[in-house]
């Protein structure tokens, strides 16, 4: 894919601030800057080696639209763009079973501040080939590049995926099933989603006790804590939530107690910030680090 | 000004810093051809000591090389310039293990196969699964996000580290990631594994557990040409399927294991196909199935479907000792890792086998066909005169054939000096100067494990490498 015209469109450094929007699902646009947006479109879709090369501004639903037809999916959160929901980094309710989405990055072809197209890892499944800039890309808010295209990992769509719940401890539940996709606790209910074969699936879910639900529980979407699976236990919850049992994010009315970065870590993400973004044009006002 | 020998002693204990000769000359390698040459060999034992060793290498100006078991196989751990060597061996506990939500901190120096015995009475493994699984150290697998067979559906090392606690090239103890899901900032963690060492020493490590697998099959399938085992594998993907594992091994190779252990493999085929599924029974029934038809419609010759555990350990004792088995033919080995896309396995075979044959060596291939990840061991005695110039000679021929159809350098054991100035053949110039940012904001001291990995700027200066369409 061609990035001649995004990287235009970025600029280079003398072309002041610029900032990346997608459909506008994860913040919306950035005031103050120019607002610029990654090319869309399936380049390939590559079932025998698991991968799909798209442009960053895919929308999710359809790219996992397209490869339905070839029985795979990618395990990005639904809505909004690919680059979008990479450049967040905050997977889905079904990272329990499908891995965080910052596995899911293979390869990108991202615009730099100064305006090159820059390459990041490798388009196999398996790659230590250089240091993983893959990594910092996914949950960097647009701070360090702007993704144009990338490859990423698909995986195959199960025969059967069904939501269950329960009433017995979520421990119990996720203690017992062999890799659910999702265990979801909201203090009284557990919900589990199982995929696979349909015998297994009824086989886990009578092991378990689980009763079929009609799907996944609505999610209090204000707010997302993430805290250590271990100290879920501990949610004496004033107010609703939804925990990620394994997992550790808590789906939560009301607001997370603001996190104070180590002083070390503020300075490493100064130094990169400074490498990859040395006159802060790129998406100005956004901080993935609290301060 | 007292010497960095005498500070390292007053740090962690005269008996802890050695600088004999004998003991400076086994710490000059890897398990890779390189050596190089160690001015001292430290052994600290705590976090607060490898900070200590970290500050006085940084006052004395003196580039170190952190150092597990020494198994990497790209020369990573080999000291250059007369580096201190840290080892970490003696960091080898396991810390604390959180059964319930399958996490576990360790120390770096915890041999891999070691945690995987620790936690197997609570039915969880450690997934990473290097064939040195014995020997290499967890803080190894960190430092070179290292695979293995199982990786295929449970993904490379990097996949499995939670939170790392980390002594910066500054001397700062931080927390990178952490065991809460969305650690706040950026995936530092992601970018540490994998660094080669470069990025500074991890001290703990929080690793994620696997559980074990109720039904487990393993198949082994022969073929009478090396395509047809290839194409069994794309085609069991396409399907659908994400086998626990897809080994293969060609003739050669096969019947060096087969003299070896006596598992009764079939030497007379051109390739051997292992193929291992798990989960739950009727998922993998019904994968079983369908794994036997595919092969049979590629032309296997037999199927064996191993029908205990015996039975299953031996077929894969065959794959984990073929290095082993090797030294029966002759007395050296070079061992190459390239990654290319699955569909291009049988045309790249043959290329290797071209490339040997030209050179006239001896190849075997026993890799891990189903991430695409070849491993050709070029087989001699360097006792011959002039063997070593057509070894490396063969072996760039092989990674380079490896780029041009769309692969990449490495799968699983790393650039470290070995493949460095091969970079600028998967890398533009551009691209390389994002990895060197990331490289500078990490190490503004460039003294942890300086001159791997990137290459030489005069290296990755020639523009002909930038392809075209980009901005330069």
């Amino acid at each position: 894919m061609d990035l001649t015209s995004f990287a235009g469109d970025v600029g280079g450094v003398n072309d002041g601030a610029v900032a990346i929007a997608g459909l506008s699902t994860r913040g919306g646009v950035l005031a103050g800057s120019r607002v610029v947006a990654a090319p869309g479109g399936i380049n390939s879709i590559q079932p025998d080696e698991m991968i799909v090369h798209c442009g960053a501004g895919t929308a999710v639903d359809e790219l996992n639209q397209a490869l339905a037809a070839v029985g795979q999916c990618v395990s990005l959160p639904a809505s909004g763009t690919v680059g979008g929901a990479l450049a967040r980094g905050l997977s889905d309710t079904r990272r329990l079973g499908y891995g965080p989405i910052r596995d899911a990055l293979l390869q990108a072809h991202y615009v730099s501040a100064t305006g090159h197209v820059v390459k990041a890892g490798g388009p196999t499944v398996k790659n230590v080939s250089g240091f993983d800039l893959c990594r910092l890309l996914v949950g960097s808010q647009g701070t360090l590049g702007f993704l144009g295209h990338v490859i990423l990992r698909t995986r195959p769509l199960a025969s059967v995926s069904q939501w269950f719940s329960t009433v017995a401890d979520p421990w119990v539940t996720f203690a017992t099933l062999y890799r659910p996709v999702s265990v979801l606790w909201d203090g009284s209910t557990t919900w589990a989603l199982l995929e696979g074969h349909a015998s297994d699936v009824a086989e886990q879910a009578a092991l378990a006790g689980l009763v079929l639900a009609d799907g996944a529980p609505a999610l209090p979407s204000a707010h997302r804590w993430s805290v250590a699976p271990s100290t879920l236990r501990s949610l004496a919850i004033t107010g609703s939530f939804v925990a990620e049992i394994g997992v550790g994010v808590v789906h939560r009315s009301d607001s997370a107690q603001p996190r104070k970065a180590d002083a070390a870590i503020a300075a490493l993400h100064k130094r990169l910030k400074y490498e990859f973004d040395p006159t802060l044009r790129l998406n100005p006002g956004v901080e993935p680090l609290s301060v | 000004m007292t010497t960095l020998t005498e500070d390292l002693r007053r740090a962690i204990g005269t008996d802890r810093v050695r600088v004999g000769a004998t003991e400076l000359s086994l710490y000059r390698r890897d398990a890779s051809n390189f050596t190089g040459e160690a001015s001292i060999v430290c052994f600290p034992t705590t976090t607060a000591e490898v900070q200590s060793v970290i500050r006085s290498c940084v006052q004395h100006n003196q580039p170190y090389v952190a150092r597990g078991s020494g198994t990497g196989l790209a020369g990573g751990a080999t000291p250059l310039d007369g580096a201190v060597v840290i080892s970490l061996a003696k960091m080898d506990r396991l810390l604390s293990v959180d059964a319930e939500n399958r996490q576990a901190w360790i120390e770096p120096g915890l041999l891999n196969l070691d945690l995987t015995k620790a936690v197997a009475h609570l039915g969880l493994h450690f997934a990473p699964d290097p064939s040195s699984q014995q020997s290499c150290t967890i803080g190894g697998n960190v430092a070179n996000n290292s695979g293995g067979p199982h990786c295929l559906a449970e993904g490379v090392t990097a996949a499995h580290i939670v939170a790392l606690e980390v002594v910066l090239p500054e001397g700062d103890i931080v927390m990178l990631g952490g065991e809460d899901p969305d650690p706040d900032g950026l995936d530092l963690r992601g970018a540490f594994v994998g660094s080669e060492g470069m990025f500074g020493i991890a001290t703990k490590i929080c690793v994620r557990l696997t559980q074990n697998a109720p039904t487990v099959r393993t198949m082994l399938f022969d073929f009478d040409r090396v395509e047809d085992g290839a194409e069994t594998v794309s085609a069991i993907i396409a399907d659908g399927m994400v086998p626990a594992a897809l080994e293969m091994m060609d003739q050669l190779c096969t019947r060096a294991v087969e003299d070896y252990i006596h598992a009764g493999l079939p030497t007379d085929a051109a390739a051997i196909l292992l193929v291992e599924v798990d989960g739950l029974p009727h998922g993998l029934h019904d994968q079983v199935e369908r794994i036997i038809a595919i092969a049979q419609a590629h032309g296997t010759r037999t199927v064996r479907v191993a029908q205990d555990e015996a039975e299953r350990a031996l077929l894969w004792k065959g794959r984990k000792t073929a290095f082993g088995a090797i030294a029966r033919i002759k007395p050296n080995y070079y061992l190459h890792d390239t990654v290319v896309p699955r569909r291009k396995l049988p045309e790249v075979l043959n290329h290797v086998y071209e490339i040997a044959k030209r050179h006239e060596l001896l190849v075997m291939n026993v890799f891990h066909a189903g991430d695409g990840n070849l491993h050709p061991l070029l087989i001699f005695d360097k006792r011959e005169p002039g063997i070593m110039d057509r070894v490396h000679a063969a072996g760039e021929e092989i990674v380079r054939v490896s780029i041009a159809v769309g692969g990449v350098l490495s799968g699983e054991h790393g650039i470290g000096l070995e493949k460095r100035d091969f970079m600028p053949l998967m890398f533009a110039v551009a691209d390389l100067e994002a990895q060197a940012a990331m490289r500078r904001a990490f190490d503004p001291t460039a003294l942890a494990n300086p001159t791997k990995v990137l290459p030489s700027s005069s290296s990755c200066g020639d523009v002909h490498h930038v392809p075209e369409g980009a901005w330069i």
